[in-house]
């Protein structure tokens, strides 16, 4: 039943390190950018609290799908945006992390919030009475304790990040999902043996993170 | 709590009895459709087919099917004895045209089905009714491309996992810039702006899209024979009977020019050449 795997013919393993690659980088990048949102939508500034909302709840609304073909259709091949790549498999693959990064962003954005709002007024208030800026405060008072506030719920974020990445198979990223549908294609008698391999293979993936993540979760959150 | 888990109960029973009957429901359907190959006038027949694929079969938006595959499935379904009003269509989606078949969910497969060996160990095939070849299609007033190693330093598409493009992955063009998009309408977008130069795929498929009012006169096919596609009509495995008849309707729908009909209407513009109906070759 399963020997479609032994023939040499698929690179199953290659196939889930780019899907690796695609969640690292795009957890790092919008690990960055929801911070950056989520310090623009509590920021003195209207201007950039108008920015931040109105990113948040546009991106956030539409769908992934959308979003990833939208770089693909729309950035590169009407305005021939490349990113630096050269090959359709790079420019894919940077297009790909850009999207999901533009995608998750929101998310971590409205996790960190989350975390953001456990951080008691007063100390916020103490500080700005020492004479700290508002970057000061973000940066050095709330952020910090923030982020040990919301490790759980970030472990759901990069969790859904990580299967979200089979998207990228729709703008030809070679890895998991697009193997997936290789192997349906050229293997219709195995076709529940295929969807188990594949179905096991993020299991794999998600299941360490969850345990791991939910650890260090418990270790550092803030008693309060 | 004693009352939340009495609801429970209750709803536990209700969804297992509504799932039962909907199982039942579906099962006498499909059995009572597998009795009338004879032809009882009353039921109908359920074909899979391809929504989204224009020249072979397509959902236009207001409800109609069209397309060759169309036309071969609504003739094949006549000699069977079903008027086209007894026809209801199913989106046969590549990856699940088997598990359509083997669960009775549809009688037969009109769908670019290409036959090969491991597709025929879960179902049979009737035909072929057609032979389509791997083909390119260029911009019209390309003429860089006229053989598959020109493709080695050209930006190509196709679609996700399809066969075609792992053909070029593999055997005839390894070192071409492979675009692979969800459909073939991404990869015209690409095309049409010329970030790309060719996009692969049977060349029926190809005729299909050139043929479309909207891209009339953009593209062309450059031709070439790359594979060989002979496509069948899907049946469940081991229908004989069923195979024997729809062969027979096949046999007739090119002998009484029904089919050179069918594929002028559909895939007559963009120098598209058909070829003379292939012999059929499945069961006998």
């Amino acid at each position: 039943m399963f020997d479609f795997l032994n023939s040499g013919q698929y690179d199953v393993l290659g196939a889930f390190w780019v899907t690796v690659q695609l969640t690292l980088y795009s957890a790092v990048g919008s690990l960055i950018w929801g911070t950056v949102l989520a310090g623009m939508r509590v920021s003195p500034v209207p201007l950039m609290r108008a920015f931040g909302t109105a990113y948040v709840d546009i991106v956030r609304n539409t769908p992934l799908t959308v979003i990833i073909i939208g770089c693909s259709l729309g950035l590169n091949q009407t305005l021939g945006i490349s990113l630096g790549g050269g090959t359709f498999k790079e420019i894919g693959f940077r297009l790909a992390v850009l999207g999901f990064i533009a995608y998750t962003g929101t998310f971590v954005c409205e996790a960190l919030r989350s975390g953001i709002n456990t951080v008691p007024v007063g100390q916020a208030e103490a500080a700005r009475a020492l004479g700290l800026s508002f970057f000061q405060v973000l940066t050095l008072i709330v952020l910090p304790q923030a982020f040990r506030a919301v490790i759980a719920p970030l472990t759901n974020v990069l969790i859904a990040l990580t299967k979200n990445t089979t998207v990228a198979a729709a703008i030809g990223v070679a890895e998991a999902a697009l193997l997936m549908k290789e192997m349906i294609e050229n293997e219709p008698q195995a076709l529940f043996a295929v969807f188990g391999v594949f179905a096991l293979g993020f299991v794999l993936l998600t299941l360490p993170t969850g345990l791991l993540l939910g650890w260090v979760a418990k270790r550092v959150a803030v008693k309060r | 709590m004693k009352v939340f888990k009495a609801g429970a109960a209750a709803a536990v029973a209700a969804v297992l009895a509504l799932t039962a009957t909907a199982c039942g429901g579906s099962s006498d359907k499909a059995s009572s459709d597998g009795g009338a190959s004879g032809g009882a006038k009353k039921d109908k027949i359920v074909i899979g087919i391809k929504f989204d694929q224009p020249g072979l079969g397509l959902k236009t938006p207001d409800g109609k099917f069209t397309g060759f595959d169309v036309d071969v499935a609504t003739y094949v379904a006549k000699e069977l004895g079903y008027q086209p009003d007894q026809i209801e269509f199913k989106q046969a989606v590549s990856a699940e045209r088997e598990n359509l078949i083997a669960n009775g969910d549809v009688k037969l497969v009109v769908a670019t089905y290409t036959i090969n060996d491991k597709r025929k160990a879960k179902v049979d095939f009737a035909g072929p009714y057609f032979l389509a070849h791997q083909d390119l299609l260029v911009r019209a007033d390309d003429t860089s491309i006229t053989k598959a190693e020109d493709l080695n330093k050209k930006k190509l598409c196709s679609v996700t996992g399809s066969t075609s493009a792992q053909n070029v992955k593999t055997k005839l063009a390894p070192e071409a810039d492979l675009l692979e998009q969800g459909g073939y309408s991404e990869c015209l977008t690409g095309l049409e702006n010329k970030k790309l130069d060719a996009l692969t795929t049977d060349n029926s498929i190809l005729a299909g899209y050139a043929a479309q009012e909207k891209n009339k006169g953009k593209f062309k096919l450059v031709g070439l024979k790359l594979s060989d596609e002979p496509y069948g009509i899907g049946l469940k495995k081991g229908d004989k009977d069923l195979q024997t008849k729809v062969n027979a309707a096949l046999k007739k729908m090119v002998e009484d020019g029904s089919w050179q009909k069918a594929v002028d209407a559909n895939l007559g513009p963009a120098n598209y050449k058909a070829e003379p109906a292939p012999q059929i070759t499945e069961g006998s």
